[in-house]
């Protein structure tokens, strides 16, 4: 610690700290522009110059390092002369029209100005104009008002991980661009906003929309992926305007992506529920909820009593609320069934009978900073978890972690990756067992006693070169960590991944765990949205078909491990009951009853993180319509149905009932031996990525992130050698069939699948016909 | 005569840059020496520091201390550049250094790299003289080839690779932190000290940066001796300089004189003003460097310490000779143009404010400045100064307070009348083509 | 996009960097490929970017940084006349003035027939020289007085 003076006061602060640090320690504001507590420095705006003893000029508060005995003002009158004259500088080429600007109100260099600027401008020569530019559906451009501050360069470099924007030129025609007019296309290009101290960089969606005086700011959680995001939701007569980050240093930092920002526009969608629908034939008909609760509980209870409860199937979005998955679960045990899961695009649950407890991401988010080896099973990281994803590339760039991946894909991740095995899904639980017989034979350890048959059975040679060399990585690794993503969840041996990933973690000295698909992944568990010994799996119930389905916040086609097989199954029952925010076709062509639940902006509710961080959050407007918050709707139903337990007050009783007090001793990974499943691969393997963009009902519906480039419409996605085999050129219109069905789509070359494969991806209209997102396919030219 | 020329002794143009040339002038013997007797690189620190020498791009820092700087056990690669990125208005030696006896550069880079123990170096030459870039690059191939340079040099453990690397029109690279950004493959903005080249480098890692002629001088002073050095100057200003002296005078040309010569012989060196007209102002060190009128400057002398004593630079050496046909405002316009036009645009006072100044300058030498003109200029130039990350900030602003402050009766003038104090007939005598009948 | 020996003359310059820093040879590649293809259409940047390992955009803030980087077609030749303060006391506005005359177009134009391109340079470092020109950014010429660009034009109207 050193000791040093602001102002005159006394405070103590870490060495190796700045003087901008200092100040902030010690509760001195200094005015600045380009420096960012995120980023990294670059003393240019020239904003928080102070005063140092000694030192004959200013000195810019962010850039300069903290020596024991520093005397520093901050509010001298050479600082103050020095602000102004930078102020001044600041000003002569901006557009001084802040009524019309968009950042008005809450506009860094306003604010400023009015502490350091003048009342009259010295200058009078015409004012530099900088033309706008198209960043793409997102972020707009209002080139003029930019002062080169340079944070959203620094931002896209460091944060995001890939330059897509520079300063170009320079002296006074410096001006920041993307190359050739390209769009920003970052999944987490939104943060841009945020950061631009002025107005050059807004929000396309929510500009001159409404000023920020007059926004509401609610705290709220986003309902997207695992890892609960947390939100301030604006809203200005009971809409929501925008999302902005809650910054929360062991969560989300001070970040969002952009599907946690811009799918709020999905709120105000046409294609909202608001409304219970009957159908009619063809028809459907509006109703009251009294109307529409009677129909469903009359027809439940008809099924429960002739076929049994066993014919009654629940299946619930893993985007849902605890407290709705938790009633939903105990309205279908209480019609005696124990039919309800949430994993709704998982083929493998031969874990279930062998688990020990929930399964999460095995650590906390915040300890990423301090892993030194991770690696990663099986995952679209980067558009999986943007944020998760973005705080690896941090532990990379600043701690020096080492990152390793196993999968058939390999698609940029904007951070290195050390050792990759690339490998088709069949050969993922080879790898894996390679990884640890290499990883046993270099810590001179045994593999766990019911492994070493499986081993003698299937890796029979030597681990392959890149398992080998994954091994050594993470052998030489302090601090292990291994994650399995999407793609080992849904995959069709995923139990055995996890019985492997638990073998490395043992072999490593490490954690292993999920990152997990939504925003209740874990928390799913937790309610007990998962079928007992004697239920059946989301799998099973597609499979075997069932009477009565209650659908919770899920879309047949989209949001299932196979769209064609679930409408198929669903389109054949007696009974559909859909609760859902959303109206989508596929609902309409199974459904005989739609009830309109609210998103989670209208509604209390509890995410359970991918670290097992309850977060709750309460409605921060109306329901739209007629909707009504689900758990509400489950609680009425579940009266209707005379089962007992149903008469919790608030949201908060059922979470509390649903979780218990002790959710970290629920949290479990662990899992006793699967048996070996044997697959025999004779086609073209399918790879499926669900993207960004259409991973759950509300993020499908948010238009202008249906605009952007992460939303493009699939193609089929094959190495070289892949399309050589087959006779392609990368751009041929191909037809892609499986066993379900077929679609037409045009072969990309990208030699970041792994060989046999084709990446299509899943969660899309135009694929929803290939059925299953494991599995094989076939290939031809058109 | 105060000329006992070193670097520019026995050069005959092109005919004499080549290795076997210099060797048959004495050149290499010091390197040759040092790896003979291994002689320790503090003694070559020592030497450094005995000699006087000061930085000769601008700066005017001691050189001995400078490389005194370098950590000394770093693990790992530490870099020696070298600044031929000569772009200053008024300064053209670099150039003549590198063309005419390149391989003293070459040879002070290898004893430099061997005092600090650099492992590789490179030499960032201009932009506009890809020819000297050129035969750089052969005076390198020849050095390698003589074993001089690369693995083993001279059959000894010392290894040390130099390249050349070439700017492509950019005067902000001529300051030492934008030239290794320059060199890192980046636009040349500077960086914010500290960190200090000393600790963070070309790519992060120990770096000392020096003037062409600086390395230049590295041979004669371990092979004469610091002290010799030294006594051709002045106390605190030791050894020769080379002096670019252009403008008004009959012989533009590189002279390479002892430091503290007076200013007067070198301009009789230099052929005296032309045209016999009168000498009106000089700029003494490049064009960041103010301007002193010609009853200050022919009293000078030509050293650190007496340009600064008379307010104003040696810096580089380079001086700008202006006769009493020079409009100073329309002098001042084009300075003040080159550095807007060439701020890096990285720092809010630089970028915005020499621009500003520029305007303010047309116009007034347009006959459109307004009364308060003169305040106004003075106050610009006063915000940027002392508040940009780097000195070209000053560099605009030097000019700018130097030439109101020396000359503002003309200033006024022209805002005052709209017309220049020099009538424009006599003004055209001055910007005539003029080339001295030696060239 | 770029010839055999622009590339092998690109490699060359790579080599003068430890392994990982390629980027340090955008500067020399970015003017390999500008002698080749007489500017720097903006496909050329990114191909050299790529080639580089480095975000197009990175490479396009170089090119757009130091201005003997063309952004624009130029004419054949591209005869840049230097006007700073040390010239213009020896006549470098004046010898200027003269190509503008000679060749019946100001700074920054080109030729109709598409021959020469006129730009003003700031400080070559050759100001002992001046009048200096820079013919295609690698030629300089020195003491042009106007009997001597007559000559050099002539010459390099036949180039």
């Amino acid at each position: 610690m050193l000791e040093i003076e602001i102002d005159g006061k006394a405070v103590q602060v870490p060495d190796g700290c700045t003087v901008m640090d200092a100040a902030t320690v010690a509760g001195v504001h200094i005015p600045h522009f380009c420096y960012h507590k995120k980023l990294s420095i670059a003393a240019s705006c020239r904003m928080c110059l102070v005063q140092v003893e000694k030192a004959p000029k200013p000195l810019p508060a962010c850039a300069t390092p903290v020596t024991g005995g520093m005397k520093v003002w901050t509010q001298s009158e050479a600082v103050v002369k020095a602000q102004r004259g930078v102020m001044e500088f600041l000003l002569i080429n901006h557009p001084l029209d802040c009524p019309i600007c968009d950042q008005g109100g809450e506009c860094q260099l306003q604010d400023i100005a009015v502490g350091y600027g003048d009342v009259q401008s010295r200058y009078q020569e015409e004012k530099r104009v900088v033309f706008n530019k198209n960043f793409g559906p997102l972020v707009s451009s209002d080139a003029s008002r930019c002062i080169n501050c340079t944070r959203c360069v620094r931002f896209t470099t460091e944060i995001a991980g890939l330059m897509e924007l520079g300063q170009a030129n320079r002296s006074e025609h410096a001006e920041i661009m993307t190359f050739v007019e390209r769009t920003i296309d970052s999944e987490l290009s939104g943060n841009l906003i945020d950061l631009c101290p002025v107005g050059a960089l807004t929000s396309k969606p929510f500009r001159f929309s409404a000023r920020s005086w007059e926004l509401s700011r609610l705290r709220s959680v986003s309902p997207h992926d695992a890892l609960g995001t947390n939100l301030i939701v604006q809203t200005r007569h009971d809409k929501v305007k925008r999302v902005l980050p809650f910054e929360n240093s062991a969560v989300n930092d001070c970040w969002l992506s952009d599907k946690d920002r811009f799918s709020y526009e999905a709120l105000a969608s046409d294609a909202r529920l608001t409304q219970p629908l009957i159908r009619q034939g063809e028809t459907w008909q509006e109703v009251g909820w009294q109307e529409a609760l009677e129909f469903v509980a009359t027809h439940l209870q008809g099924i429960a009593r002739e076929r049994g409860g066993d014919a009654i199937g629940a299946l619930a979005s893993p985007h849902s609320t605890v407290e709705e998955l938790f009633l939903l679960q105990k309205l279908v045990r209480g019609l005696g069934s124990q039919n309800v899961d949430f994993r709704l695009r998982q083929s493998d649950f031969r874990a279930d009978p062998v688990r020990a407890g929930a399964p999460w991401l095995g650590m906390a988010v915040a300890d990423v900073d301090t892993l030194d080896r991770l690696l990663v099973i099986g995952s679209f990281l980067r558009k999986d978890a943007p944020l998760l994803a973005q705080r690896v590339r941090q532990a990379v760039r600043r701690n020096g972690l080492q990152v390793s991946a196993v999968g058939p894909n390999a698609e940029d991740w904007l951070l290195p990756v050390r050792e990759r095995a690339l490998v088709a899904p069949a050969d993922m639980v080879d790898t894996l067992a390679g990884i640890a017989v290499a990883l046993a034979a270099k810590r001179g350890e045994a593999l766990a006693e019911a492994l070493v048959e499986d081993v003698a059975a299937r890796v029979g040679g030597e681990p392959s070169a890149a398992a080998n060399a994954i091994a050594e990585n993470l052998a030489s690794g302090e601090k292990v960590a291994l994650w399995l993503g999407n793609l080992a969840v849904q995959h069709a041996r995923g139990a055995e991944l996890q019985v492997w990933a638990q073998e490395i973690a043992r072999l490593g000295g490490g954690s292993f765990g999920f990152i997990g698909e939504a925003a209740n992944s874990v928390g799913g568990y937790l309610a007990g949205a998962v079928p007992g010994a004697q239920g059946a799996d989301a799998q099973a119930l597609i499979r075997t078909p069932r009477a009565a389905y209650v659908l919770l916040g899920a879309e047949p086609a989209l949001d299932f491990a196979d769209g064609a097989a679930t409408e198929a199954a669903l389109g054949a029952a007696a009974l559909v009951v859909a609760l859902g925010a959303f109206d989508a076709p596929s609902i309409r062509n199974v459904a005989d009853v739609m009830l309109p639940i609210t998103p989670f902006s209208e509604t209390a509710g509890t995410f359970v993180n991918c670290e097992g961080r309850v977060q709750s959050f309460n409605a921060v407007v109306q329901p739209l319509g007629n909707a009504r918050p689900g758990w509400k709707v489950l609680r009425v139903l579940g009266n209707l149905l005379e089962i007992s337990g149903f008469s919790q007050e608030t949201a908060e009783a059922v979470r509390d009932e649903a979780l218990g007090d002790n959710i970290s001793a629920r949290l479990d990974n662990a899992v006793t031996r699967v048996a070996p499943a044997r697959t025999v691969v004779t086609g073209l393997q399918r790879v499926a990525d669900v993207p960004i963009h259409f991973a759950d009902p509300l993020v499908r519906h948010a238009p202008s992130l249906q605009k952007s480039g992460d939303a493009a419409a699939p193609v089929a996605r094959m190495a070289q050698p892949t399309l050589d085999a087959l006779g392609l050129n990368s751009g041929d219109r191909v037809r892609v069939s499986s066993g379900a069905g077929q679609v037409e789509l045009t072969a990309v070359v990208d030699d970041g699948v792994a060989r046999g494969c084709v990446r299509v991806a899943a969660a899309h209209p135009a694929t929803v016909a290939l059925g299953p997102l494991v599995g094989e396919l076939s290939v031809e030219r058109v | 005569m105060s000329a006992h020329p070193l670097i520019l002794a026995g050069l005959d143009g092109d005919r004499t840059w080549r290795l076997q040339d210099y060797v048959a002038r004495g050149g290499y013997e010091a390197l040759k020496k040092i790896i003979r007797d291994k002689t320790p690189p503090d003694e070559i620190i020592a030497e450094m520091k005995a000699s006087g020498l000061r930085g000769r791009g601008g700066a005017g820092f001691p050189s001995g201390l400078k490389w005194s700087f370098m950590p000394r056990s770093f693990p790992g690669d530490k870099y020696l550049a070298c600044n031929s990125d000569e772009g200053e208005p008024g300064t053209f030696k670099d150039r003549d250094i590198l063309r005419y006896n390149p391989h003293t550069v070459i040879e002070g880079m290898v004893i430099a790299a061997y005092a600090m123990g650099c492992t590789r170096g490179y030499n960032y030459i201009h932009g506009e003289i890809f020819e000297v870039y050129q035969r750089f690059e052969e005076a390198l191939a020849e050095a390698r080839a003589a074993g001089l340079l690369g693995q083993h040099i001279l059959r000894s453990d010392f290894s040390f690779d130099l390249f050349a690397h070439h700017g492509y029109g950019a005067y902000i690279c001529g300051e030492e932190t934008a030239l290794l950004e320059s060199i890192e493959g980046k636009k040349g903005q500077p960086r914010f000290k500290p960190p200090f080249p000393a600790s963070f480098g070309i790519y992060g890692k120990p770096t000392t940066i020096n003037n062409t002629e600086t390395f230049a001088s590295v041979p004669f002073i371990l092979s004469g001796g610091g002290e010799a050095f030294q006594n051709l100057g002045k106390p605190n200003n030791g050894g020769t300089k080379i002096f670019s002296i252009s403008g008004h005078v009959n012989r533009p040309g590189n002279y390479e004189l002892n430091l503290g010569t007076p200013f007067s012989e070198l301009l009789a060196l230099a052929g005296g003003v032309r045209g016999g007209r009168k000498l009106k102002a000089v700029i003494p060190g490049g064009s960041s460097a103010p301007v002193l009128p010609a009853n200050v400057i022919m009293d000078c002398t030509l050293d650190y310490d007496a340009i600064s004593k008379a307010g104003s630079m040696l810096g580089s050496g380079a001086v700008i000779v202006m006769d009493e046909s020079t409009c100073m405002v329309k002098a001042l316009e084009r300075l003040s143009y080159f550095y807007h036009e060439e701020s890096c645009g990285q720092c809010t006072p630089c970028r915005e404010g020499t621009g500003w100044l520029y305007r303010i300058i047309h116009r007034i030498e347009h006959g459109l400045g307004r009364a308060d003109d003169l305040d106004l200029l003075r106050s610009v130039a006063g915000n940027i100064s002392g508040r940009t990350i780097c000195a070209l900030g000053d560099a605009a602003a030097m000019p700018v307070q130097s030439f109101v402050k020396h000359f503002g009766d003309e200033f006024a003038y022209h805002v005052e009348h709209k017309k220049c104090l020099v009538p424009p007939e006599i003004q055209a005598v001055g910007s005539q083509i003029y080339v001295s009948p030696s060239c | 996009m770029l010839s055999q020996e622009s590339l092998q003359q690109i490699d060359q310059e790579i080599a003068k960097y430890p392994s990982g820093q390629k980027q340090s040879a955008v500067m020399a590649a970015l003017r390999i490929a500008q002698v080749e293809k007489g500017w720097l259409p903006k496909d050329v940047i990114e191909f050299v970017a790529n080639y580089l390992g480095m975000p197009p955009i990175a490479a396009y803030e170089v090119a757009s940084f130091y201005n003997m980087y063309d952004l624009t077609p130029v004419g054949r030749h591209k005869i840049t006349v230097c006007t700073n303060l040390p010239c213009a006391l020896s006549g470098g506005v004046n010898a200027a003035e003269y190509l503008k005359q000679k060749l019946g177009i100001d700074f920054n134009e080109t030729t109709p027939d598409g021959k020469f391109t006129l730009k003003e340079g700031e400080c070559m470092g050759a100001c002992g020289d001046a009048p200096v020109l820079l013919v295609n950014n690698h030629k300089m010429c020195s003491w042009m007085t106007t009997e001597k660009i007559d000559q050099w034009l002539a010459e390099l109207e036949n180039k």
